[in-house]
């Protein structure tokens, strides 16, 4: 890609600590036990556009999203926001006022104790970006008006609130130190399907009115078409296929995105029987040798349960398409 | 094919200090043995609270005020406790979202399996057993007879939601009462427990009231569907007409607001606002402050279902063209 | 562009009307016992904290104090006179008046030490939740430690070895504070484990990482973000507390490690009254006993029914 990524991310990997506590370790001689959430990603996304990452539970997406905002310090690989590297944990007022994150359950991320005004204002206050009181609640009136609240919400508590609306507090709040970037962790995967399309409907015309740049995270592969730039599919911690949403909703190549969306039942053939593949997405602590999909694969060979796949770039008519696959780098997937 | 089930005008209520809250309002609908009904709602709709009236299990302070429910032409909904308990498990099963809602943590699910077969069947234990084997081998679990000897910790999302599958068909059910039964689930796994239950309920002859917020588990899965909204049916039909021709202004939204996966569009249909609170129904049509299509009639006048198209609809100016061409 | 007002916040009348509308005051209304308990509480109250100008009698005042109206027992009985209704005791001094100036301070201590307690339990427990780990270790094994000693014991070590330390006249004049030291610092566990748990559930929730997102401080996310959503048990324990404080004061001061006769409590005229209890003078401890029972029992029959109150799976 040409144009100046706003968000690159380069061979990042990150490991959680699920050992037992200390005591107990020594008591039964266990050793420090540890959880590959995320494994050698790298990608980068264009000002402006949006990049989804899509799979299901454990495959490290929402670690990704809080890497990305400096939640946590990645163990591995480095994230550069506009050229300059992010760190967790530390002050950086400057960059953290450039980004900011939606997040996915509406009752849990606003606080339960403070009124609407006051969470929308949180990030305006921490920033400084403001200091007339006057000014502040213009502020907060405005955005509310822009997330299709009324300013008079402002002096209401959340749970005063549904959850459609709860989340377009939240956007309001993410959007308050107008940053340029944010991350969408799940949006709205615990909405109703009516209010879904509000919000999805929001994030679209707010991205086209104020330039932003989304990070998408989500299990749906539906709503990731209808948001996505660019797609990457993940599998335990590692993206096994990635490039433009067309390329790979056109033609999906790797088995595992091919799974993916064969098990979503179709609106538009009702009653449609459909062979499941079997098994499930296997435990991140303990993951299988070589391709970690390789034990659901219907392609896998010995090579695929010994030897890691690298990704592999495949020119398309709508793009490159990185794959991680060696049947499709054998050209047995079109056997 | 006469009704298994019927649930004629059920209204439930839930007494609160602020007033009485009618959460469920003249809800009718009957299933057909061996068939597959679909219910399906946005959160608040009703559509659980109708399951949870159906087997009994419905949370004090709430009641059925009005209505009944019959299985096979008896009425069930005035059993007292004890009869319920019987009919539960025997003749009507039940699945919930969380397996481990369902599950004991505390036995293994052989002893579940064997308990729940002998409550409703009089079976020696070594048949018992035996049937617990057969039931765990049907929903696909690998070397079942080993299996009744594990504890429900061990077993995957997928897996213990089978073993859920296994102890509400057991004792052979005429009707099972499935609440959002893949939403914990990934999608692979969900394809998986959804074309379990097809097939096991089929092979069985057991209907299934399916009740879920996904559409498409409904249109894979449903003959029939029942979309309610507030409280009401909004829309009752076959799951090809419900899904490709609403009548109903909700049901035609609904299908509208969900993104496709074959095809891409700018924007999505949206319905605006969202559903009214129990404690400020509008008056008349409970939709009718969202619709676009709403007359004087809608706000005066609470619409039942009536026949539109192919379907039935609680609407008076339903829909006539199809959705999608 | 149009100008946004800021909508005005509602004014006190209006919020009165909901705190009387809303949920938890609905339910006392309608508990008998919640409601006969903080009646007897709220005249308790009354009683001790105006007990100056509510009491008949001055029992500090030694000017006022006749020895010939020692020993006069309480009214109905042979020999009691209508100005001393509780009966007087050694010295004439009138036990009605006594007990409500020791209800005084016995509520004062009680209340300050639960505050002292609650005080540093929270901190301690936020702190403990919120930075996890080593931190959080550490703090715990020292609550749990304490909590293998009775409350009791450890106040009355407290007491005995700040008294030790400290010179004797400035012993004397710290009484009240010490007491309160002592009887605070053996109750902190308690607050601490409990808002420890509910920070554990808290930190996790999306409305913290939003506040890590922009860069909030550390303990401002504590402070303002978590502390208060981590009140509701705290208030419980609070009022439960309150009881034990109270007999806690009342036993260190019948065993006279607590306050001196010239200042007494509850405790200290009980232990001064048990002096003359075999010698039929009956009731110089019993109507402090009683008073105590009362007040203990109201309490915590409140902090009961607001536990349930706020559990909403009682309900």
């Amino acid at each position: 890609m040409a144009e100046a990524a706003l968000l690159e991310i380069r061979g990042l990997g990150h490991e959680f600590d699920v050992s037992r506590p200390w005591l107990q370790r020594a008591l039964r001689g266990e050793r420090r036990r540890f959880l590959r959430a995320v494994d050698e990603v790298s990608f980068a996304i264009p000002r402006g556009q949006t990049l989804s990452l899509v799979g299901e539970s454990g495959c490290g997406k929402s670690t990704i999203a809080r890497l990305a905002v400096g939640l946590y310090r990645p163990s591995r690989g480095s994230i550069h926001f506009d050229g300059t590297g992010i760190v967790a944990g530390q002050a950086q007022p400057a960059l953290r006022r450039r980004m900011n994150m939606i997040f996915q359950d509406p009752y849990a991320s606003l606080n339960p104790r403070w009124r609407v005004s006051d969470i929308i204002a949180e990030p305006i206050r921490v920033f400084g970006l403001m200091k007339d009181r006057a000014q502040i609640a213009a502020r907060v009136g405005g955005l509310l008006s822009q997330v299709g609240l009324t300013p008079a919400d402002g002096t209401k508590f959340p749970h005063e609130f549904s959850g459609g609306q709860r989340q377009r507090i939240s956007i309001a709040r993410a959007l308050s130190s107008e940053p340029e970037f944010l991350v969408c962790d799940e949006p709205t995967s615990a909405l109703d399907v009516s209010v879904q399309a509000q919000i999805l409907n929001l994030m679209k015309d707010l991205q086209a009115r104020l330039g932003l740049t989304y990070l998408f995270i989500s299990h749906n592969l539906a709503v990731v078409r209808h948001m996505s730039d660019q797609l990457g599919v993940m599998y335990l911690g590692r993206i096994v296929e990635m490039g433009p949403a067309e390329a790979i909703f056109a033609a999906p190549r790797h088995p595992y995105t091919r799974l993916l969306l064969e098990a979503i039942p179709s609106l538009s053939e009702p009653g449609r029987a459909r062979v499941p593949v079997g098994g499930e997405v296997p435990s991140p602590i303990a993951p299988p040798p070589g391709c970690t999909f390789h034990p659901r694969c219907p392609l896998a060979n010995a090579r695929c349960r010994a030897e890691v796949p690298q990704p592999l770039t495949l020119q398309t008519a709508h793009g490159a398409v990185d794959i991680a696959c060696h049947a499709v780098a054998e050209g047995r997937d079109r056997a | 094919m006469a009704a298994l089930l019927e649930v004629d005008r059920l209204c439930v209520e839930f007494p609160t200090r602020r007033g009485v809250l009618r959460a469920l309002d003249h809800v009718s609908l009957s299933i057909a043995a061996g068939e597959v009904l679909g219910v399906v709602g946005e959160s608040g709709a009703g559509k659980s609270l109708t399951g949870a009236a159906i087997i009994g299990l419905l949370e004090p302070p709430g009641r059925i005020a009005k209505g009944e429910i019959r299985l096979e032409g008896r009425r069930i909904d005035n059993l007292p406790p004890s009869e319920m308990r019987r009919l539960r498990g025997r003749r009507i099963g039940a699945i919930f979202q969380d397996p481990l809602t369902t599950l004991n943590p505390l036995y293994t699910i052989g002893r579940q399996l064997v308990e729940t077969i002998q409550t409703h069947l009089p079976l020696s234990d070594a048949d018992a057993r035996a049937r617990a084997v057969s039931w765990l081998e049907q929903v696909g679990i690998p070397g079942a007879a080993d299996r009744l000897f594990s504890y429900p910790h061990e077993f995957s999302g997928g897996m213990r939601q089978r073993v859920v599958i296994a102890l509400a068909l057991c004792a052979e059910p005429q009707l099972v009462i499935a609440d959002e039964p893949t939403t914990a689930l990934d999608v692979s796994v969900q394809a998986q427990i959804i074309a379990l239950l097809k097939r096991l309920t089929r092979e069985h002859g057991t209907s299934v009231m399916l009740v879920t917020h996904d559409m498409g588990v409904i249109a894979e899965t449903a003959d029939r569907v029942a979309v309610m909204y507030a409280g009401r049916v909004a829309e009752l039909g076959p799951v090809a007409s419900v899904i490709q021709e609403p009548a109903h202004p909700y049901t035609a939204g609904l299908m509208a607001s969900i993104p496709a996966l074959d095809r891409r569009v700018t924007r999505l249909a949206q319905i605006d606002g969202s559903m009214p609170r129990l404690n400020a129904m509008p008056p008349g049509c409970a939709f009718h402050p969202r619709c676009a299509r709403a007359v004087a009639q809608c706000m005066a006048e609470q619409p039942g279902l009536m026949a539109a198209g192919r379907t039935e609809a609680a609407c008076w100016v339903p829909v006539k063209e199809a959705l999608h061409g | 562009m149009s100008v946004t007002a800021t909508p005005a916040r509602p004014g006190l009348g209006a919020r009165l009307r909901a705190a009387y509308d809303s949920d938890l005051c609905y339910h006392f209304r309608h508990s008998p016992v919640a409601v006969l308990a903080g009646a007897i509480v709220a005249l308790m109250l009354f009683g001790a904290i105006f007990a100056p100008w509510v009491a008949p009698h001055d029992p500090f005042d030694l000017a006022s104090l006749n020895l010939m109206d020692s020993f006069h027992p309480p009214v109905p009985l042979a020999g009691s006179v209508w100005t001393f209704p509780l009966g007087t005791d050694d010295q004439g001094r009138d036990v009605f008046s006594a007990i409500l100036f020791g209800m005084r301070i016995s509520l004062e201590v009680g209340v300050a030490a639960v505050l002292f307690a609650m005080v540093v339990g929270v901190l301690i427990g936020l702190l403990a939740g919120y930075a996890g780990g080593v931190v959080d270790a550490a703090l715990m094994r020292i609550a749990d430690v304490q909590l293998t000693f009775p409350a009791i014991l450890v106040s009355l070590l407290v007491d005995g070895v700040v008294g030790a330390v400290l010179p004797t006249d400035l012993h004397r004049s710290l009484q009240i504070g010490i007491l309160i030291f002592a009887i605070g610092i053996s109750n902190w566990p308690q607050f601490a484990r409990t808002v420890r748990g509910s920070t554990l559930v808290e930190r996790n929730k999306e409305y913290v990482m939003a506040a890590r997102v922009i860069g909030v401080a550390r303990w401002r996310v504590m402070l303002s973000h978590i502390l208060p959503n981590v009140l509701g048990p705290v208030l419980i324990i609070a009022t439960l507390n309150l009881g034990f404080a109270i007999i806690s004061e009342a036993t260190l001061s019948f065993l006279g490690v607590g306050l001196p006769p010239t200042e007494p409590s509850l405790g200290t005229l009980i232990n001064t009254g048990n002096n003359f209890l075999f010698s039929g003078d009956w009731w110089m401890t019993v109507f402090p006993g009683a008073t105590l029972v009362l007040m203990v029992l109201a309490i915590n029959l409140l902090g009961d029914w607001l536990r349930d109150a706020l559990n909403p799976r009682l309900r």
